[in-house]
């Protein structure tokens, strides 16, 4: 099992949403984050006074996926969070050792 | 004088009370849009103590101090004001005889009224400047100190006429208006021109808010981290129910429903839209992006400056008010970071700048056709006026900074000015109140959809930012 997680622009959240239902994924965790990566911050002014901000607000998805399954779920975000400019994010995925669904007690892939 | 009461003016001045009470709620909204999310109550709270002090004390023995008979032109006294007491003898009876109505038609109690709503948002725009980190008793202790050895002398200085010495802009041989039998010294025997408190209120205001920060210190990481507005929607609402009470302030202080209430309304208006559009073609220049922040801030240094010229200068000359405040308040809101004292909202930059402009200003358009003492520089060829509006803007000035500077060092032996620099760190909302404004995340009950449509659900405004 794969634990697939993507770090996306907020607006990008329901398209990636919609394209891993389409290919069968049944469940994401997501959470709104900070953070920079080449895009950098940017810069406010109030009454004269300038403020770099240097995190912008992201939206974290984790999804966990069978392993077979990770390569297309990463490509189904990636495709689905691309707007092509600057500060779309990253995805990446690191190896799970157990999985249990809380209700029934299920483990491994049975509790996907 | 009139012998009854005039039902238009009494009528105009208590509708202008009311305008003028709901300034200070706009206040505190366009205080607690630039405050902090964690201390936005604490911001709004303290305008609202205000209203509650000083509307007490201003019963028991504000109106009294302010508009008792003169000892001196400095301050006034008369017993018999202890509780408004004698405004309320006979306040059925339609009558000049028994004391309650004065030359306006107008019942003292009505003057009484909406004086008393100046007296509150004075104090309450002192808060702006210590944002954050006041501890709330102490603002408590300070709201009641300075309304009663600043504001209430300082009102009867500007706004108690009496009958006319020589030089002085006096009600005239008629007699006493609003009980004072001499005035105070600035409106009376000085002469100078303060149609809706410039001085009184604004320079007032701003002196004492540079007196308080400079005994309280600098907030927590003062211009080393940023303090951004939490909520600028917030500003924008205030801003707009300040020039909309502001009507009130000003027009209505010509305590009469006639011509000079309509030019002071007019003169509001424009003084207010030109100093909106100086301000942000001033930061449009300089930082290269016109602000919502700006428009809401020129608008309240126009209405500050027009306050009091309101009655004095004719329309142009509102607006050349409005141009020259926009602007020189703009400037004058970065000097705290040049300088290092930690003004948070900008009481100084915007109220005592812009009240200094156009009480100064009135000496340079005053219109000199309006009547004998204001011709100006342009209105007249006349130094004479701009020397008097110095002098009181100066005289004031020099007396808010100094007792007030006197009373937060007294506070400050005592029960203490600060919060700790942990309750300041987490948030005076919390610590001092017990309350948060915003109930932030689904986790804490707040749900409502949240993430589930994240495209249209708003993200937190905490976002972290360094400097």
């Amino acid at each position: 099992m794969r634990l697939v997680t993507a770090v996306i622009k907020p607006f990008k959240l329901d398209d990636v949403k919609r394209a891993l239902e389409q290919i069968g994924v049944q469940g994401m965790t997501v959470s709104e984050v900070q953070g920079f990566g080449r895009q950098r911050g940017h810069t406010e002014v109030y009454r004269g006074a300038e403020y770099t901000v240097s995190f912008v607000p992201k939206v974290r998805v984790e999804v966990l996926v069978d392993e077979a399954d990770a390569a297309r779920v990463v490509d189904a975000v990636v495709a689905a969070a691309s707007s092509g400019s600057i500060g779309d994010g990253k995805v990446w995925t690191v190896p799970v050792d157990e999985v249990v669904r809380v209700r029934t007690g299920e483990r491994g892939a049975e509790a996907l | 004088m009139e012998t009854v009461v005039n039902g238009a003016n009494t009528g105009w001045v208590l509708i202008c009370a009311a305008l003028v009470m709901l300034m200070t709620p706009g206040l505190a909204f366009f205080y607690g849009g630039m405050s902090r999310s964690k201390s936005v109550l604490n911001m709004l709270m303290m305008s609202f103590t205000a209203l509650g002090i000083v509307s007490v004390l201003w019963v028991l023995y504000g109106y009294a101090i302010a508009f008792g008979s003169s000892r001196g032109g400095l301050f006034g006294w008369s017993s018999g004001l202890v509780g408004l007491d004698d405004l309320v003898r006979n306040v059925t009876v339609d009558s000049a005889e028994n004391g309650v109505v004065n030359t306006f038609g107008l019942p003292d109690l009505a003057f009484s009224g909406f004086q008393v709503m100046f007296a509150i948002i004075t104090v309450a725009l002192i808060s702006g400047a210590v944002a954050d980190r006041m501890k709330f008793g102490a603002w408590v202790a300070f709201t009641a100190i300075w309304s009663t050895v600043v504001y209430f002398p300082v009102a009867h200085w500007v706004f108690a006429f009496g009958v006319a010495e020589e030089g002085g802009q006096g009600a005239g041989a008629s007699g006493g208006l609003f009980a004072a039998d001499s005035g105070g010294w600035i409106v009376n025997r000085l002469g100078a021109l303060d149609f809706a408190g410039g001085t009184a209120v604004h320079i007032n205001a701003g002196a004492a808010a540079l007196a308080l920060v400079l005994v309280l210190g600098k907030r927590k990481g003062f211009a080393k981290e940023p303090m951004r507005p939490h909520n600028l929607p917030f500003v924008m609402l205030g801003a707009g129910l300040l020039w909309f009470g502001w009507f009130g302030f000003n027009a209505g202080s010509a305590l009469a429903a006639n011509g000079l209430a309509s030019l002071a309304f007019v003169n509001t208006q424009v003084a207010t839209a030109a100093a909106l559009l100086a301000w942000i073609g001033t930061e449009r220049l300089r930082d290269g992006h016109a602000t919502t922040l700006g428009a809401a801030s020129g608008a309240v240094a126009g209405l500050v400056a027009i306050t009091p010229a309101a009655g004095a200068v004719n329309p142009l000359g509102a607006i050349a008010i409005g141009l020259v405040a926009g602007a020189a308040c703009c400037l004058a809101v970065t000097l705290k970071h040049r300088l290092g004292y930690d003004d948070a909202l900008d009481v100084v930059g915007v109220h005592l700048v812009g009240g200094l402009v156009g009480t100064l200003m009135i000496g340079v358009v005053a219109d000199g056709e309006f009547a004998a003492g204001y011709e100006s520089v342009l209105g007249g060829g006349s130094f004479a006026l701009l020397g008097k509006q110095a002098l009181a803007a100066v005289a004031v000035m020099a007396y808010s900074f100094i007792v007030t500077y006197v009373i937060a060092l007294a506070i400050k032996a005592t029960i203490g000015l600060r919060i700790s620099e942990e309750e300041e760190i987490t948030g005076i909302d919390q610590t001092t109140h017990a309350e948060s404004a915003y109930e932030l995340g689904a986790s804490m009950g707040g749900g409502g959809g949240g993430l589930a449509s994240a495209t249209s659900a708003p993200l937190p405004t905490s976002t972290r930012v360094s400097s």
